[in-house]
């Protein structure tokens, strides 16, 4: 199913926490304070991964995690979208090859837009959203 | 005139007054997210963002839980929002022709609200999921928490009406007619406010917002009542929650505060009515920024077991203490 213009317009986010060490979690909620307001673009933090659009992946994905993951992947209705919040996402991070670990998370579920650093700022993850809009974009004028 | 004519006269007005419910709907709730993000000091996002968002949700996959009931899941916000739109058609807007008005009362109206009510929470426990289940349970005892204060609220103002030898107390028609502020004393006019309060007070756990929204608490509940519901499905209980708040908001207006433009100034009748709408409009959009958003930007939202006691403790008793004003306001004024 190809994204619509309203699409981008209203992007409901969901936050997954596969086992990070909330420092991301904090820089997420910063990201949605009222200084960088993302309600102006129709971006919304819902808490069913039923009513999302994109969802926010932190944390290596522990071992417990995994199917986790998987499951809540799989309750997001099409079309939709995955960012990989943090450096544990991308690559394990401080936590590379450690025995815990089945991550990093584009092992598991197909991710669209990595947003590297241990935190990522408030701006760097804005900067992945409108990646992930412009990805969007290219999709609706199907390009990819 | 013939019984087809007449009938033809209320689906066309029907249809009508659906469309304008719906935009009208849409466009409050667009409102409430701008005013609440002005008030937090944000921009917010633009006045049709909730179009926006329909558009967005009616392209989604709609997805039916593998342990759902699926003609319950699937019927629940069809119901809901069907009945949401009946009741428009009880409601008087503006000077706008009612197409049911003369048909059912406030009481009638009372019993509508709760279909779509009922119908989330039909849905709820349709979805098969254990949030959801919760979500329903505290829906019904919220909706058991405000009927009471509700129902003092309508006998009150009819039963004045009523006393002020009024013909038809129960009818809206009748209600928007007869403000009964002017009907009543200064010990009245403080029963009146007072009614005033526990009507607003009503109002946002009938639309499920902060702080009465315990059934849908995203925080705890993950969304609750609609938890399981995505894309189609979602997108009807959207619309559901905005003609419920243009349906609320129009109650308020019709109940105290009926006055149209028109019957101040002189007008033409075709630019009388457009004056009315716009004039009802504005009296909406005023007292659902007041008694929606400025509550749910400034609190917090209470637990379960504190709604039933706000409401059955301080509502109720706010509402009984205006209705017992009213009445001694009539004995004063000597109808009793």
């Amino acid at each position: 199913m190809k994204p619509t213009p309203s699409f981008n317009r209203s992007l409901w986010v969901y936050h997954f926490n596969s086992g990070s060490c909330n420092g991301c979690e904090i820089e997420i909620v910063a990201t949605l304070c009222p200084r960088y307001d993302p309600e102006r673009f129709g971006i919304r933090l819902v808490g069913s991964p039923r009513h999302a659009d994109v969802m926010l992946v932190t944390g290596p994905v522990v071992k417990k995690m995994k199917d986790r993951l998987i499951r809540v992947y799989a309750q997001i209705p099409d079309p939709k979208v995955v960012m990989c919040i943090g450096t544990c996402g991308t690559s394990g991070g401080v936590f590379y090859d450690s025995y815990n670990l089945e991550g990093p998370i584009d092992d598991i579920i197909p991710v669209d837009v990595y947003v590297p650093g241990c935190p990522p700022r408030p701006e760097a993850i804005i900067h992945g959203v409108v990646v992930a809009l412009a990805k969007l974009e290219r999709l609706e004028g199907g390009s990819i | 005139m013939t019984l087809t004519a007449v009938v033809g006269e209320i689906i066309l007005w029907t249809v009508i007054v659906s469309l304008f419910g719906l935009t009208a709907g849409l466009f409050l709730l667009g409102i409430d997210r701008k005013i609440a993000a002005h008030m937090q000091a944000r921009i917010g996002p633009r006045l049709r963002q909730p179009f926006i968002d329909i558009r967005k949700l009616l392209v989604k996959e709609n997805i039916i839980p593998e342990n759902a009931i699926p003609w319950l899941f699937n019927l629940a916000p069809v119901i809901a929002l069907v009945s949401s739109l009946v009741i428009l058609l009880y409601i008087p807007l503006g000077s706008l022709h009612s197409p049911l008005g003369m048909y059912g009362d406030l009481i009638l109206v009372m019993y509508l609200l709760t279909i779509p009510a009922l119908a989330t929470v039909a849905g709820g426990f349709a979805s098969g999921s254990p949030y959801a289940t919760v979500g329903a349970q505290r829906e019904m005892v919220t909706m058991i928490g405000y009927e009471f204060p509700l129902a003092i609220v309508v006998i009150a103002i009819a039963w004045r009406l009523w006393a002020a030898g009024v013909a038809h107390p129960f009818l809206l028609s009748t209600i928007a007619g007869n403000p009964v502020w002017g009907l009543v004393g200064p010990l009245g006019i403080v029963g009146v406010v007072l009614l005033l309060i526990v009507l607003a007070a009503v109002t946002p756990a009938e639309l499920s917002r902060i702080p009465f929204d315990t059934q849908e608490a995203e925080t705890e509940l993950a969304g609750g009542l609609l938890v399981e519901y995505s894309g189609r499905n979602l997108a009807l209980f959207s619309l559901t929650t905005a003609v419920k708040t243009l349906v609320l908001g129009a109650l308020i207006v019709a109940v105290f505060f009926p006055w149209n433009l028109s019957s101040f100034v002189a007008m033409p009748a075709g630019i009388a009515q457009l004056a009315d709408l716009v004039f009802f409009l504005f009296k909406v959009v005023l007292v659902m920024s007041v008694i929606v958003t400025l509550v749910r930007v400034g609190m917090a939202r209470f637990r379960i077991n504190q709604v039933v006691t706000v409401y059955w403790h301080t509502f109720a008793l706010i509402g009984l203490v205006g209705l017992l004003l009213l009445m001694a306001d009539s004995a004063l004024a000597g109808v009793l």
